[in-house]
């Protein structure tokens, strides 16, 4: 926390009246809760339980798909991030420029065309990754092994969106732990390295848990954004929530397939920013005065 | 003061918008796919050819409007044409029950029948729901291929892609092991060198019409009754005249109009 005095000004007064500017406001806040208003209505009239009966079980298997694909990329991602995070740091110049390339790719293309790249740009390339392989164990009727290549892998549109979804998060969350690490500030590494501390202690007990405040909110970010950019797997022949939405609407034409995804999209956005709110509040409390 | 100097901004200039767009409403604004060789493609410079479009054009000219052309996504190329994106859709459209809910159809322009094709390699036999089982087919999702392989390939993995394209290129990598779609469609696909993997297995029998309809229709919005008039007239006039002909064997060795209705 920095000590030097900044001067506080004081809030304007409040407005009285009716400015112009209160009145717009008031317009749009009208404009908004007309346009909720509208839609709840249009779900109440346009209510078919016919549709709801056939279609929501889908929804659930959907809802199921997506969120295992986000959750596993998630981890994968966590956990390749931190390889490339200690490159970005790094003062080696080879992997500090490895892991400089790595980011720049995948924060700097667009998850769709990562995604496909990695499903038919893969696809074409079958011979080769044919050839790679391992014996695994396999149980059927007893312990037998078995051969799997690496196209047993990626045949599977799920494993490729998994594949895309976890290079792509490791890159983002790789910039996210970095600018945490980094913005504990060098002194407390000095501090700890006085008292006899070595890196990785230091690292654990005394960086980590400093960074990992700063980096709360971006992690709850990018979450956020991975469970809306899943929808584009729905392309790569993945029945994700918004796949089944759209054979829902494929086979109906009506339009509430959509308006019901985007609000389950919404319900998982705002569940998980209260979560990630009430994380923060839990580790912030002594910084509260 | 500029907030309001925006707004009233804003809403003159989509009052002129809308006066452009209206000015325009005499041209008929025509929707199609852009992904279904050879009935409707978008070549590499962005131009939209095919089957479609020539028969298209040709029921303008004898309709004597101006026509222009929209390529819109298979998937979402209904609800554009009730919000109102362009008039009718000739994309190669079968006239099924479920669809006439929503759309008005001329009479068919055309009928082929639905096949499969498999990898040259493949061991499958047969098109019957018993030779399939437990195999992955890949169909275009929002078609009448597709309906028909979800009810009758019940034993199969039904894999539903956006477009025929990509349907192909998964049989060609290996991925799936059959593909349904139009049959001029698969041949199209395995004349070209992407298409060298395969081959075709067969067509479905029967292949019902309650799933597939009598044909291939121009869709237009519901009610406008007028315009279905007018395209149904110029349909037998251009099969009269033999401009359909002449545009039929520019594409095909046989007649794709099938059977006389």
């Amino acid at each position: 926390m920095s000590v030097t005095a900044i001067s506080v000004e004081r809030p304007p007064a409040q407005a009285r009246g009716w400015p112009r500017r209160r009145i717009v406001g008031y317009a749009l806040v009208c404009l908004w809760i007309g346009f909720a208003l509208g839609i709840a209505a249009y779900l109440f009239f346009a209510w078919n339980a016919e549709f709801f009966a056939k279609y929501a079980p889908a929804y659930l298997r959907g809802l199921g798909v997506t969120l295992s694909l986000v959750g596993i990329s998630m981890v994968l991602g966590a956990a390749l991030s931190i390889p490339v995070a200690y490159g970005r740091m790094s003062r080696n110049r080879v992997l500090s420029g490895l892991a400089y390339c790595y980011v720049y790719f995948f924060r700097g293309t667009p998850l769709l065309v990562q995604t496909f790249l990695v499903y038919y740009g893969l696809g074409s390339f079958r011979p080769q990754l044919s050839e790679f392989g391992l014996y695994l164990p396999v149980i059927n009727d007893g312990l037998t092994f078995a051969r799997f290549t690496l196209w047993d892998f990626f045949k599977d549109a799920f494993n490729c969106g998994v594949f895309a979804f976890a290079l792509n998060t490791a890159a983002y969350q790789a910039e996210i732990l970095r600018g945490a690490i980094e913005s504990v500030p060098r002194g407390q590494w000095e501090g700890a390295a006085s008292l006899g501390l070595h890196k990785l202690q230091t690292l654990r007990k005394i960086i980590l848990p400093q960074a990992l405040i700063v980096a709360l909110r971006p992690y709850g970010n990018e979450l956020i954004l991975m469970i809306k950019a899943s929808a584009i797997v729905a392309i790569i022949t993945v029945y994700d929530l918004m796949g089944n939405a759209k054979l829902a609407f494929a086979n109906s034409f009506d339009i509430q397939a959509y308006i019901w995804v985007a609000l389950v999209y919404l319900v998982i956005v705002e569940i998980l920013r209260h979560g990630v709110e009430w994380i923060e509040r839990r580790i912030t409390i002594h910084l509260k005065r | 003061m500029r907030i309001a100097l925006r707004i009233a901004l804003a809403a003159s200039a989509a009052l002129l918008t809308l006066g452009v767009a209206q000015a325009q409403e005499k041209t008929l604004r025509i929707g199609t796919e852009g992904a279904y060789p050879p009935f409707n493609n978008l070549t590499s410079d962005g131009k939209l050819v095919g089957f479609d479009i020539d028969i298209a054009q040709a029921l303008c000219d004898q309709m004597k409007v101006k026509c222009t052309f929209v390529a819109q996504d298979w998937d979402g190329i209904i609800p554009a044409l009730q919000a109102g994106k362009f008039d009718a859709i000739v994309a190669s459209m079968s006239i099924t029950p479920e669809r006439q809910e929503k759309v008005d159809f001329s009479h068919k322009y055309y009928n082929t029948p639905s096949a499969l094709a498999v990898p040259k390699d493949s061991t499958l036999k047969g098109v019957t729901k018993e030779d399939l089982a437990g195999k992955t087919i890949g169909v275009a999702t929002t078609t009448t291929h597709f309906n028909y392989a979800s009810k009758t390939y019940t034993d199969s993995t039904i894999k539903g892609y956006p477009s025929s394209p990509e349907e192909q290129a998964d049989l060609a990598n290996g991925r799936i092991d059959a593909i349904e779609d139009d049959i001029v469609v698969l041949q199209q696909f395995l004349d070209s060198p992407d298409g060298a993997c395969c081959k075709i297995l067969g067509q479905p029998s029967p292949q019902p019409v309650e799933i597939f309809g009598p044909g291939a229709g121009i869709a237009v919005r519901k009610g406008e009754t007028d315009l279905v008039n007018k395209l149904n007239e110029a349909i037998d006039a251009i099969r009269a005249n033999g401009k359909y002909k002449e545009i039929n064997d520019k594409y095909f060795k046989f007649d794709v109009y099938g059977a006389e209705s």
